[in-house]
């Protein structure tokens, strides 16, 4: 009987609705905490890339009290009507730089709310063995990286996931974007343990993983030129 | 009656005690003389994938001895149900289930460590000492054997996958579980970056291969 075609059809069916049940209901029951968990991680990231967050802090409330978050498009003309939320960046990036949807977050003065202390940048790309992404934090000057944040889906351990730890994002701070008014990116260089302190547009390399620094440099430009607009804008303003 | 499916059948006495003799060697003899690893030679491949740092390594070997207890008890209690003909399939289908489970669980309460592990987690699925336990032990054995040697063999697994990890991490980085020994010791000290590569987990696996057949007296038969 256990060999019958009739059995084995209605064995494989009784299987597939069990586990289907099962992961059904697991994925229903969990998604609320898991989308809290993105969300949240979404305004560590962008907190983290301009401010130093300590252990306890209550992520939420620094956002909500300091952070405005806007859409703009290439032009740097606002988006009436549109929150950061909407925007998917992973879908943006697909499309032509100048189609693209472009969140924006300014971090305004606790004393003065006038006042914007720092604009973070979403930014995304391609490493070397698949899509990264992350924030850039610029100063009020519009043009000193005030730091990075970066994550990636599938970069080398140990050599190009690097990326993601505060020992290379902290290279990129205080380095420039502009240079008398062009738009000069920062790039990572190939090498590690040279010293860059004088180079405003070059940062230290990771060894073993020039490819993955490859990736970040091509996001940086692809990403950050689509911002030159809004950047240059303030940067006038400002000062 | 399945046919190759028992050729490692355990006969478990009804008033056998739960740790028995031959139950507890069901855990302890997967850790070293019937290692998964190193002498089964199975899941090698994500034996040199996690092992650069010692803190996904941990975790990947908690995930899978989760992973290979509850399928092989989940298996054991099908057994006698399971069309022979279709075994393979039903086995895939409950490991990925727990493997997604495990995954699902990590993403809402450890978001962090998930973060560093969604692609080995999945991983797990794929990996030989699940299906291979799964077909040649929980097929033929009561349930509390084939968890005992679900939970020894992911445990043989993990030792392995931490020493390699241990090694990597130490020699390629000069730090264990993130924690910067040397720069802490205050002695200069330059990561050797071949072991960071596959090729370095290839070398510290064959190395403890050697040790261990070594003291074991392994012979290869001809």
């Amino acid at each position: 009987m256990r060999q019958s075609n009739t059995y084995i059809i209605l064995y494989a069916a009784a299987i597939t609705f069990v586990c289907g049940g099962l992961l059904a209901f697991a994925a229903v029951s969990l998604k609320d905490r898991q989308d809290a968990n993105v969300a949240l991680e979404q305004k560590k990231n962008i907190l983290s890339s301009a401010i130093s967050l300590k252990e306890g802090d209550d992520i939420n409330a620094i956002y909500a009290d300091q952070v405005n978050g806007f859409v703009l498009d290439v032009d740097g003309n606002v988006k009436e009507g549109m929150s950061p939320v909407q925007v998917i960046i992973a879908r943006e990036y697909k499309k032509a730089p100048k189609d693209r949807l472009l969140p924006v977050y300014e971090f305004r003065s606790k004393e003065d709310s006038s006042k914007i202390e720092y604009a973070v940048m979403p930014v995304y790309g391609f490493g070397l063995w698949n899509n990264i992404w992350g924030f850039v934090a610029v100063k009020s000057d519009f043009n000193t990286i005030q730091g990075v944040r970066f994550s990636h889906a599938g970069e080398t351990p140990g050599l190009g996931a690097r990326i993601d730890s505060d020992e290379v994002q902290d290279r990129f701070k205080g380095k420039t974007l502009f240079d008398n008014g062009t738009l000069k990116y920062v790039t990572i260089q190939k090498g590690e343990g040279v010293d860059y302190s004088d180079e405003p547009h070059k940062v230290d390399g990771m060894s073993g993983a020039t490819l993955t620094g490859k990736g970040v440099n091509n996001m940086l430009v692809d990403y950050l030129s689509c911002y030159e607009k809004y950047l240059k804008k303030n940067a006038a303003a400002n000062q | 009656m399945s046919t190759a499916t028992v050729e490692e059948k355990v006969v478990v006495k009804k008033s056998e005690p739960l740790f028995s003799k031959k139950n507890r060697a069901l855990v302890s003899n997967p850790l070293d003389i019937d290692n998964p690893v190193t002498v089964q030679v199975l899941g090698i491949c994500s034996a040199l994938a996690v092992t650069t740092q010692m803190k996904p390594a941990f975790v990947m070997t908690i995930g899978l001895t989760v992973v290979a207890a509850s399928s092989s008890v989940a298996i054991s209690f099908l057994r006698n149900t399971i069309p022979s003909r279709i075994r393979i399939i039903v086995q895939l289908a409950v490991v990925s289930l727990w493997v997604i489970m495990v995954d699902q669980l990590l993403k809402a309460y450890v978001y962090d460590v998930s973060k560093q592990l969604t692609v080995f987690v999945g991983l797990i699925i794929t990996n030989c000492i699940v299906m291979g336990r799964l077909e040649a032990f929980a097929m033929g054995n009561k349930p509390w054997p084939s968890f005992m040697d679900g939970l020894g063999n992911g445990l043989g697994y993990g030792l392995i996958l931490m020493s390699i990890a241990f090694g990597r991490e130490f020699l390629g980085s000069g730090s264990i579980f993130g924690y910067k020994v040397f720069a802490e010791l205050g002695i200069p000290y330059q990561g050797n970056g071949l072991l960071l590569f596959p090729a370095g987990a290839c070398i510290l696996l064959g190395i403890i291969i050697w040790i261990q057949r070594t003291l074991n007296g392994f012979r290869e038969a001809h």
